[in-house]
C-alpha cells in the first residue's frame, strides 16, 4: 500500500533483499476445503513466503486477496493450476493484492465475475506466465480487465495470456516503471492498455482478435494524470477485427474495430519495429481526447508521438469510420496505415519517419467528433524527439524475480 | 413517532442495557476486559478472551463497555447490528469536530451481526477492532451453532440465513482482508463508523458527563436518523446514505480512489460526486449508462444501476452485503431525480 515515487524503488528493493532466513513455503492441494486454505494462507503469509498451488482445478466462491509484502504465489504452470471463478459469488475480483513485492506465477484464473487480478498500491509486482481467461469468449457479460494492476510503480508482467475481457486484457492505470512483454493478448475489447501512466515499455507481445489491439490513453478527471514516455516495440499486432463488445460508457467502447495501436492524449509514445497486420481500421492511430471534460490539469493533445520504422501488411481495408466508401475510394482501396485526427498544439503532435505513409482528418476543433473532417494524406514532419530506452520499463530487481 | 422519541427511547434502552451490566458485575463481578488481547499483537481465537461481555449470548456489555448507535448505519442485509466501544478505565476519546472520534491505544470497537428476533435470535458474527500500539487491526469472529463462542474466522465464511425481508441468502461474513478493504485509509486500518456527526447529540452527552469523552464534538450538521429519513431532506437523507455505505472506499487514499469518485458527506464538487462524471473502470459495471449520476434521471445513472444488482462485478457496495437495499435505492434516486 506504500505510494512513492520512482526514486524511492532502489531503498525498498534493498529492503526485499534482507528476506527473513526462516521463509517458508505453503502448499494447497485442489479439492475440498481449498479456498478457505489458500485464503487463510494468503492472510497468515508472512513477508518472504510462498505460496504453492498444487495441480487442479479450485472451485472459488468469493474473490481472494493478498496484503502481505514480499510473497510469491507459485502455480503447477498457467494451464496446470486454475482457480475457477466460474461460481463465485461475492467480490469485484478474483484475486486483490494490496501489498509491495508480490510475485504472482504460473497459474490461470478462468470466469472471475469482475476484474482477474488487480493489484492496487501494489509496487514492485511481478506478473509471471499468468493466464486470465474468460472461456465463452468475447462477451458483455465478462468481467473488464485481466490483469490489472493501478496505482502502482514498478511493474512486470512477462509471458501472460488473457483473453475475453470485456475491457482490456492487461490494463496498466495510473502507475509508473512498467514492462509488459512476451505476453498474449487475445479476443478481449483492447487487448493491452496503458492509462494515465509514465514509462512504460510494451515488448514482443502478440496482440490479436481484440477490437482494438494496444492503446496508450490519457483520461481526465482521474487522480493521476500526465501519461506518457511509452515505447511500444516488437510487438505482433494483427488481425484485430472483433466487433467491440464492451458495455456502453467505458471509454473502450468508443474503439473502433480493427485499430492495431491508438494513442489519445499523452506526451511522448513512440511506435517502433512493430509487425502490424490486418487491422481494417488502423494499423496505427493518433487522436486528442474525444469528449467534452472540465478539468484544468488535462491536456487533451497527443503531443510527441513518434511513429518510427514498423511492418505494415494489409489493413485499413475496411475501416469502421463514417464516409468509409468514399475514403476508400479517395485513397486507393484501403487506408494508409498511420491514422491521425490533425489535433495538435503546434507542431509537438505526431511525427513519423520518411516512408511512412498516414492520412488526417484535419479536425478543426477538440472534442467536436469528425465535424468538419477535411480528410488528406499526413503531412507531418521528421521526429526530432528522442526517447531513452532506460528511461521507461520496470525496475531490474523485478526481472531477477523471473529465474528465483 | 417523532425522531427525538426514538432517540429518547433507545437511550433508555442503553441505560437500561447500561444498568442491566452494572448489575450483572455486581452479581457475577465478570473478569474486566482483557487489556492484553485487545493490545498484543496476537490472531486471539476466540472471542471470549477479550471479555467484552458480561452476557456475549445477551451482547451485555463489560464494565467500561458502552453501547452506541450510528444515525445512519451502513446496510448489512437487514442484519441486527449491536455496537459497542471498549474504552480502556481511566482512558478518553477525544472529539475531532465532524469526524472520527481519536480513540487511545488500548480501545476497541465491537461489532455484532445477528438475525431473527426475540428468542428467535441468532448471533452470527462479531467483527472487532482493536487499537494496538502500531495501528488498528480488524478481525472478524464467527459465532457456533450453539451461540456459546464465537470463533476467529481470519478467512471469513459463508452462512445461510434468512433476511428480515423473508429472502434465504449465503450471507458473507469478510476475511481479515477484506476488513481492510474497507477499512483502509492510505495504507492503514482506520475505523469508519463512530464520526461525530453520525452520532447522536445525547449520546456524545452522556459519554462526556461519564468521563469518557473530552468535549463535545464541534460541528455543524447531524447525519439524520434513517428511520427517520422521510422528514429530512432528500439531499441529507442520500448523502448521509452515500457517506456511510460507499465513501469508505470511493474517497481519495481509499480502495477505489482510482475511480475518482468521491462520495463523502463533506465533497461538494460535482464532478468528484459523480454528476456528469465518466465511469473510469466499471466495465459491465457502467450497465450501458454513460455517467455515474445523470441528474433527474436515475434509471440513466450507473450509480443506482450498480446499487440495484447483485451480480459480482456489477453489485456496489462490492462487499458486505448479499441483498439490495431497497430502501437506501429509493433515497438516492429520490435525490438524483431532484437534481
Amino acid at each position: 500500500m506504500t505510494k512513492m515515487n520512482a526514486a524511492c524503488v532502489p531503498a525498498l528493493l534493498l529492503a526485499l533483499v534482507a528476506q527473513p532466513a526462516w521463509a517458508k513455503v505453503t502448499e494447497i492441494v485442489a479439492g475440498v476445503g481449498a479456498e478457505e486454505r489458500l485464503q487463510e494462507a494468503l492472510i497468515l503469509a508472512e513477508p518472504g513466503d510462498e505460496i504453492v498451488l498444487g495441480a487442479g482445478r479450485f472451485d472459488l466462491s468469493d474473490g481472494l486477496s493478498l496484503d502481505v509484502d514480499s510473497v510469491t504465489v507459485r502455480g503447477a504452470g498457467m494451464d496446470a493450476s486454475v482457480l475457477d471463478f466460474t461460481d463465485q459469488q461475492g467480490a469485484g475480483e478474483g484475486l486483490l493484492v494490496t501489498s509491495d513485492f508480490v510475485t504472482l506465477r504460473d497459474f490461470a484464473l478462468e470466469n472471475p465475475k469482475g476484474d482477474g487480478i488487480k493489484s492496487k498500491g501494489a509496487d514492485a509486482i511481478v506478473y509471471h506466465r499468468i493466464r486470465v481467461t474468460w472461456t465463452n469468449g468475447p462477451d458483455a457479460g465478462n468481467g473488464a480487465y485481466g490483469i490489472y494492476p493501478v496505482e502502482s510503480t514498478g511493474v512486470l508482467i512477462d509471458g501472460a495470456k488473457v483473453s475475453g475481457a470485456s475491457d482490456a486484457g492487461i490494463y496498466v492505470g495510473q502507475s509508473r516503471a512498467i514492462t509488459i512483454r512476451n505476453s498474449i493478448a487475445e479476443a478481449n475489447v483492447a487487448g493491452i492498455e496503458i492509462e494515465n501512466s509514465r514509462d512504460a515499455l510494451v515488448e514482443g507481445n502478440v496482440v490479436t482478435r481484440n477490437t482494438g489491439g494496444i492503446l496508450v490513453f490519457d483520461l481526465p478527471d482521474l487522480p493521476v494524470m500526465g501519461g506518457g514516455n511509452v515505447i511500444l516495440r516488437n510487438n505482433l499486432v494483427v488481425a484485430n477485427d472483433e466487433p467491440n463488445f464492451a458495455p456502453p460508457g467505458n471509454i473502450v467502447a468508443g474503439v473502433r474495430r480493427g485499430t492495431g495501436i491508438l494513442v489519445m492524449a499523452n506526451d511522448g509514445v513512440l511506435v517502433e519495429g512493430n509487425i502490424l497486420s490486418d487491422n481494417p481500421t488502423a494499423h496505427v492511430m493518433v487522436v486528442a481526447y474525444t469528449q467534452a471534460y472540465d478539468d484544468e490539469r488535462y491536456n487533451p493533445y497527443p503531443r510527441n508521438v513518434v511513429v518510427r520504422e514498423n511492418m505494415f501488411g494489409r489493413g485499413g481495408d475496411d475501416p469502421q469510420l463514417e464516409g468509409k466508401e468514399g475514403l476508400l475510394a479517395a485513397f486507393g482501396g484501403a487506408l494508409p496505415p498511420v491514422m491521425w485526427d490533425g489535433l495538435a498544439e503546434g507542431e509537438t503532435g505526431l511525427t513519423v519517419v520518411p516512408g511512412v505513409a498516414g492520412w488526417s482528418l484535419n479536425l478543426p476543433a477538440v472534442g467536436k467528433g469528425f465535424d468538419g473532417a477535411q480528410p488528406a494524406p499526413l503531412a507531418v514532419p521528421a521526429p526530432t524527439y528522442s526517447f531513452a530506452a532506460d528511461s521507461v520499463g520496470a525496475p531490474a530487481e523485478l526481472e531477477a524475480r523471473l529465474n528465483r | 413517532m417523532t425522531a427525538k422519541q426514538i432517540i429518547g427511547g433507545w437511550i433508555l434502552g442503553a441505560a437500561l442495557t447500561a444498568a442491566a451490566a452494572a448489575m450483572a458485575a455486581a452479581k457475577d463481578t465478570p473478569m474486566p476486559v482483557s487489556e492484553a488481547a485487545v493490545l498484543d499483537g496476537r490472531l486471539v481465537r476466540n472471542l471470549s478472551e477479550f471479555g467484552f461481555f458480561a452476557n456475549a449470548r445477551a451482547q451485555v456489555p463489560n464494565v467500561d463497555v458502552t453501547a452506541y448507535r450510528l444515525n445512519t448505519p451502513l446496510y448489512s442485509d437487514g442484519a441486527e447490528k449491536l455496537r459497542f466501544l471498549y474504552l480502556p478505565a481511566g482512558t478518553v476519546a477525544a472529539a475531532q469536530g465532524e469526524g472520527l472520534l481519536s480513540l487511545p491505544v488500548g480501545a476497541a470497537l465491537i461489532k455484532t451481526f445477528a438475525f431473527g428476533a426475540g428468542d428467535q435470535r441468532r448471533l452470527i458474527e462479531t467483527r472487532v477492532l482493536l487499537h494496538r500500539a502500531d495501528g488498528w487491526t480488524a478481525l472478524p469472529y464467527r459465532w457456533n451453532d450453539q451461540q456459546t463462542e464465537a470463533v476467529l474466522a481470519v478467512a471469513g465464511a459463508r452462512i445461510a440465513v434468512v433476511t428480515p425481508q423473508g429472502q434465504e441468502i449465503s450471507y458473507r461474513i469478510p476475511n481479515k482482508n477484506q476488513c481492510k478493504e474497507c477499512h483502509g485509509l492510505n495504507g492503514e486500518v482506520v475505523p469508519i463508523g463512530p464520526k461525530a456527526r453520525n452520532l447522536s447529540h445525547d449520546w456524545l452527552g452522556g459519554m462526556i458527563a461519564a468521563g469518557k469523552l473530552d468535549a463535545m464534538p464541534d460541528h455543524a450538521a447531524q447525519l439524520p436518523l434513517w428511520e427517520a429519513q422521510a422528514q429530512a431532506s432528500p439531499k441529507a437523507a442520500a448523502r448521509a446514505y452515500l457517506d456511510v455505505n460507499c465513501a469508505h472506499c470511493h474517497q481519495p487514499g481509499a480502495t477505489a480512489s482510482n475511480s475518482g469518485l468521491d462520495l463523502r458527506w463533506e465533497q461538494h464538487d460535482r464532478q468528484a460526486l459523480g454528476i456528469g462524471k465518466r465511469p473510469v473502470a466499471a466495465g459491465r459495471g457502467s450497465g450501458g449508462h454513460l455517467f455515474d449520476i445523470v441528474p433527474g434521471k436515475p434509471e440513466e445513472s450507473i450509480l443506482v444501476h450498480r446499487m440495484n444488482n447483485l451480480d459480482p462485478g456489477v453489485a456496489m457496495p462490492e462487499l458486505g452485503k448479499s441483498t439490495i437495499d431497497d430502501e437506501g435505492v429509493i433515497v438516492v434516486e429520490r435525490w438524483i431525480e431532484g437534481l
